[in-house]
């Protein structure tokens, strides 16, 4: 991993569309902006990890009773 | 129509409608390009079965279905990536996971499954409502939103 220092108002350049700013450092929280083109997606590195962990989570469980599932929600589902 | 093996229906026949493309994949499992969405009878539930991957499928649930007043809100370069220009253009799934005891199943609202449902491309986006988390109870949201029905 590159690392660079910067301070507050500093930028980094990734190639010539991303820059990313430190906006402002108070205390251990340090405020990042970031200037993308729409088609960058950015989010919090745990966000992403979370829904990563789910959908793995989420494969492993597909082998159960499909009709069983059914079942369960039309019971508790009573305007039905 | 063709044969493919599901992990949820056994072998199953599918025609081109049912095939789903991700060009970046559903998080975590990147490699793969090609779903069938399977209809799983009379059930809330679909399947999303992997193409030339019988062991993976996931099963989604439209998030109407259980959450009141479900809003989706996404990143526009999410739907302009999918070519969707109005609400009418697209499909919401949550992909649900289901634990040993089925009635504790959640839903991940956080990371919703948009299909464009003419060109049948999709994409995991990741929703900016922050509401909304990878594990919501789906029976105990169902019976809450029938009760503010009531």
């Amino acid at each position: 991993m590159l690392v660079l220092s910067r301070k507050a108002n500093q930028s980094i350049m990734i190639g010539d569309s991303i820059e990313i700013q430190v906006v402002d450092i108070k205390g251990d929280q340090v405020k990042i902006g970031i200037d993308a083109p729409r088609s960058v997606t950015i989010h919090r590195k745990e966000v992403y990890v979370g829904i990563q962990d789910e959908n793995r989570r989420a494969a492993k469980s597909t082998g159960s009773n499909v009709t069983g599932l059914s079942e369960l929600f039309k019971k508790n589902d009573k305007h039905k | 129509m063709v044969k493919i093996k599901s992990k949820a229906l056994g072998e199953v026949e599918v025609s081109e409608k049912q095939r789903i493309h991700f060009p970046d994949g559903i998080l975590g499992f990147e490699f793969i390009k090609h779903y069938y969405l399977l209809d799983m009878g009379d059930s809330p539930f679909y399947s999303l079965q992997a193409e030339e991957e019988d062991e993976i499928a996931f099963i989604l649930i439209q998030p109407e279905l259980f959450v009141s007043d479900y809003k989706l809100v996404v990143p526009r370069s999410d739907l302009e990536a999918l070519g969707i220009k109005q609400e009418d253009d697209l499909l919401d799934f949550a992909i649900v996971t289901i634990p040993e005891n089925p009635e504790k199943m959640t839903a991940n609202l956080q990371g919703p499954v948009i299909i464009n449902r003419h060109s049948r491309i999709a994409r995991q986006v990741i929703s900016l409502n922050e509401k909304y988390h990878t594990k919501h109870a789906v029976l105990e949201a169902l019976r809450q939103k029938q009760g503010e029905a009531d």
